[in-house]
């Protein structure tokens, strides 16, 4: 085994064992469990949103959409059809999925600002659509009256509704399966497809790449992530919330991706445990934290655009 | 029934109004220097607020004479330290900052002027409704429509004969033959979004004396703003003209039928204009791609 691999590995142990005992040392350091959960969750989003934007260099302005849908989805589920959590998360992700395909098919021909410019629009219909059909998605209020329910093995039943630590480990779970797909697809040759594409999409034509067809791909397995990181988060708060679907989120989305690093697989989890504390404590302090979260924008493009890991790996080298 | 539907046909056509300025001068920005300006809205903000805290001086005349041209200085400003160092880097950051900046005008104007909506005062003789049968048409909204037909021919007019706007219209076509010109485009750039900002801060004033002032204003109207780019075509001018007015009227007309769609058919317009046509409708091939 070379440096560089044995590097890796233990890069990679570190994450997952920060991450299994999250809820032991986030308490000591002034942080709460459920903190952590929605770090977690957050940062499944922007990584999916940096499987689009960092492994196939499309930019989606419009990607909280199908996080929105994802949340409403399992909301819906549970408030309407059955009450079951996995049920839920399955109905989330299908939802999401389904409609970022079916726009997929009129986006993936735009390039550069254009295919953000139309990712947007498209994005907004469903923040409408949920901001206006009331009658069954709560309009501005939001969708109430549905919490996320035990899961039951048959043998033994799981409580994630009242136990934080419980909940946290099953959505670490759910994490580590959806990561594990993404990592998965970005090592199999349609992942160096993906990749061939951003770093020169005229020559990966020329080379028999039909590059439409893996972009709607890429863009429509993104899709599903994020609404399977959107049915998580309705899980997470019992709520589901139309400016989750607005372009303000997909916005924040792509900010936790570049500040992390947009170049890294593991960047934008840490972009999101980064922007969310400092949202968590800045609305604490301030009521002018919209300023201060701005600035932050402003301050990470203009300084830090390779985000912190991008940063760290620079200085080291 | 004719009364109605004239009335929600005017409605729509002023606010299309508005949207083409505000479309315009994001196309513009968008055509020269591949910026989404998404701190657009807060432009529009800022101008309507410097016409508010000006109009108690010098009137709402001067107030509409100088505002705008206030507000282009201070775009001038934001583009000269901020966007500048981000021209030839990929497109995402600049909409990344602009997004940050909008947040950040956004807070800065409920900062310095208050939460609450701010009314400016107009002419009183703008005020009165024409006649009584038509007492949705007053002075002003027809002096509204006026003006931004002014502006918007101004705009035409420069871009068709002066030296800036034929450079202008070059630079959108291909901007390294005109800078192997000789012609300094750094400072192109510059003017151009000058007179982008200058459009949004000219509808923020126009906006406040209709519909008074809020921090928020400008978030609302600038999403039909980049529908009616992509409806009327990326790169056309006449296009986004034609688009803004189209979207306008579009959702009056559905405001008379089915109110609670009057927003969603905007983005339902796209989406056929984007299927049967995905140029847009005065768009040249290959420009959106």
């Amino acid at each position: 085994m070379s440096a560089e691999s044995t590097r890796k590995l233990i890069a990679l142990a570190a994450i997952w064992i920060t991450l299994l005992l999250a809820p032991y040392w986030m308490a000591p350091l002034g942080g709460y469990t459920a903190l952590a959960t929605r770090v977690l969750v957050l940062g499944l989003a922007a990584m999916s949103v940096n499987f689009l934007l960092g492994f196939t260099g499309v930019l989606s302005f419009g990607h909280a959409a199908y996080f929105g849908l994802g949340a409403y989805g399992a909301g819906l589920t549970l408030k309407f059809l059955a009450l079951s959590t996995p049920l839920a998360l399955v109905a989330g992700t299908l939802l999401g999925g389904v409609c970022g395909a079916i726009l997929g098919t009129l986006i993936v021909r735009r390039r550069g600002v254009y295919f953000a410019m139309v990712t947007i629009a498209f994005g907004q219909v469903f923040y409408y659509i949920a901001f206006q059909w009331s009658s069954l998605t709560g309009g501005d209020d939001g969708l109430r009256g549905f919490s996320r329910q035990p899961i039951d093995f048959g043998f033994f039943k799981l409580d994630i509704l009242s136990s934080a630590d419980n909940f946290y480990f099953f959505v670490l779970f759910c994490f580590a399966l959806v990561v594990a797909a993404m990592g998965f697809i970005l090592r199999s040759p349609f992942g160096r497809t993906m990749i061939a594409i951003r770093e020169n999409e005229r020559r990966s034509r020329f080379l028999g790449i039909p590059v439409e067809r893996h972009i709607w791909i890429a863009f429509t397995l993104s899709c599903f992530f994020m609404g399977f990181a959107g049915a998580l988060y309705a899980l997470v708060n019992n709520f589901a919330d139309p400016r989750g679907l607005h372009y303000s989120q997909s916005g924040d989305f792509v900010m936790m991706a570049v500040m992390g690093g947009m170049r890294s697989f593991w960047g934008p989890l840490l972009g999101a445990a980064v922007f969310v504390v400092l949202q968590d404590y800045l609305s604490s302090v301030t009521v002018n934290w919209m300023s201060f979260v701005g600035l932050l924008f402003v301050l990470v493009v203009l300084f830090f655009p390779r985000g912190l890991l991008g940063f760290i790996q620079r200085s080291k080298a | 029934m004719t009364q109605l539907l004239l009335f929600n046909v005017t409605n729509g056509l002023i606010i299309g109004a508005f949207y083409v300025l505000m479309a315009l001068g994001l196309s513009l920005i968008l055509n020269l220097s591949n910026v989404i300006n998404f701190a657009h809205g807060g432009f529009l903000v800022i101008g309507g607020y410097i016409a508010y805290t000006i109009t108690p001086y010098i009137g709402f005349w001067g107030a509409l004479l100088l505002a705008p041209p206030l507000t282009a200085v201070i775009g001038l400003a934001v583009e000269r330290v901020l966007i500048r160092p981000l021209y030839g880097r990929d497109p995402l950051y600049s909409l990344l900052l602009t997004f940050g900046l909008a947040f950040m005008i956004e807070d800065g104007t409920r900062f310095i002027w208050g939460p609450q909506g701010k009314p400016v005062t107009i002419p009183a003789f703008l005020a009165q409704p024409l006649s009584n049968d038509l007492f949705f048409i007053t002075g002003y909204r027809l002096f509204m429509v006026a003006v931004v037909m002014i502006a918007v021919t101004l705009l035409f007019l420069l871009l068709r004969y002066t030296r800036l706007g034929i450079r202008i219209r070059a630079g959108t076509l291909d901007l390294e033959t005109v800078a192997a010109l000789g012609i300094n485009v750094q400072m192109l750039r510059s003017l151009n979004f000058a007179v982008g900002i200058f459009l949004a801060g000219l509808s923020g004033v126009l906006a406040a004396g209709q519909l008074g002032l809020e921090p928020t204003m400008g978030t609302g109207l600038l999403m039909p703003s980049f529908i009616a780019i992509i409806v009327g075509g990326i790169g056309s001018l006449p296009g986004t003209l034609v688009g803004g007015l189209l979207i306008g009227v579009a959702s009056g007309l559905t405001a008379v039928f089915l109110p609670a769609a009057s927003e969603a058919v905007i983005y339902v317009m796209m989406a056929v204009v984007l299927l049967i046509r995905p140029r847009g409708l005065f768009g040249e091939e290959g420009m959106m791609s």
